[in-house]
């Protein structure tokens, strides 16, 4: 079925020369932060294995995440976190039919970008 | 040009049934993580940098080890089903297939790993 006819349909205007909404935006980047929070995860797994293993696999793993690289990913995982947790927000709400409106919508992505930002500055402070 | 799409000729021809439970899933562990993630985000955030001896000793209580545990167990499943829509959505034929079996193994994997880890420390 689905072999039938692909490419011969009108297309909607290329990516490219699309012009962003923050919608379309904040939209993409709630998968993005979704997909990338999985490098910190897989991180702070390998810290509580080797914190389980022993002083000495802790060591090593408590080492790496508090490098400098480690602490990056950690701050970059944070504002990604809470950007990530209020888009889902804005999912459920969503998906009982609230704030489907551009303007509410567009109202709702900046609200998410600046209090995601402010949350990952408090994080950052009172921990 | 011909306008028929692919959704106008599934039309009538039934649903698949299934896919509406790839989607409450993911609300499922979505509203569990919005528990979570907070309580994880200010108890991890707090012992990380401690020497090793407090760390176990911080993770031996049960609130913390609950906390820790949960959020691994319900933030993997949540990563399976966001990383397998993302892989659906740009990844064809086999290398799909190849891809979702190795993310549904990392996924139980680490899960399991993780919270056995926690377990072993508070335990």
């Amino acid at each position: 079925m689905a072999d039938v006819n692909r490419g011969n349909r009108p297309l909607s205007p290329h990516l490219t020369i699309y012009r962003p909404q923050l919608t379309s935006m904040t939209s993409i980047f709630v998968r993005l932060t979704g997909n990338a929070l999985l490098v910190a995860m897989l991180m702070i797994v390998w810290w509580f294995v080797a914190a389980a293993a022993g002083p000495d696999a802790f060591a090593t793993a408590d080492g790496f995440v508090r490098s400098w690289f480690g602490d990056l990913v950690l701050f970059l995982s944070t504002w990604a976190i809470w950007y990530h947790m209020f888009g889902g927000i804005r999912h459920l709400i969503w998906d009982q039919g609230y704030m489907l409106g551009v303007k509410k919508s567009e109202t709702a992505g900046l609200i998410m970008i600046i209090v995601s930002v402010l949350m990952t500055i408090f994080t950052v402070v009172a921990v | 040009m011909n306008f028929m799409t692919d959704r106008k000729r599934a039309v009538g021809n039934g649903s698949a049934k299934s896919g509406t439970m790839a989607h409450w899933r993911m609300t499922l562990s979505s509203v569990g993580l919005l528990i979570l993630i907070p309580l994880f985000i200010f108890t991890f955030g707090a012992i990380l940098g401690h020497p090793y001896a407090e760390v176990v000793a911080y993770y031996s209580r049960p609130v913390p080890a609950a906390i820790a545990a949960l959020t691994i167990a319900v933030s993997f499943m949540h990563f399976l089903g966001g990383v397998q829509v993302l892989i659906e959505d740009y990844v064809k034929g086999l290398t799909r297939k190849a891809l979702v079996v190795a993310m549904t193994c990392l996924s139980y994997g680490a899960a399991g790993l993780g919270v056995f880890a926690v377990l072993r420390i508070a335990l």
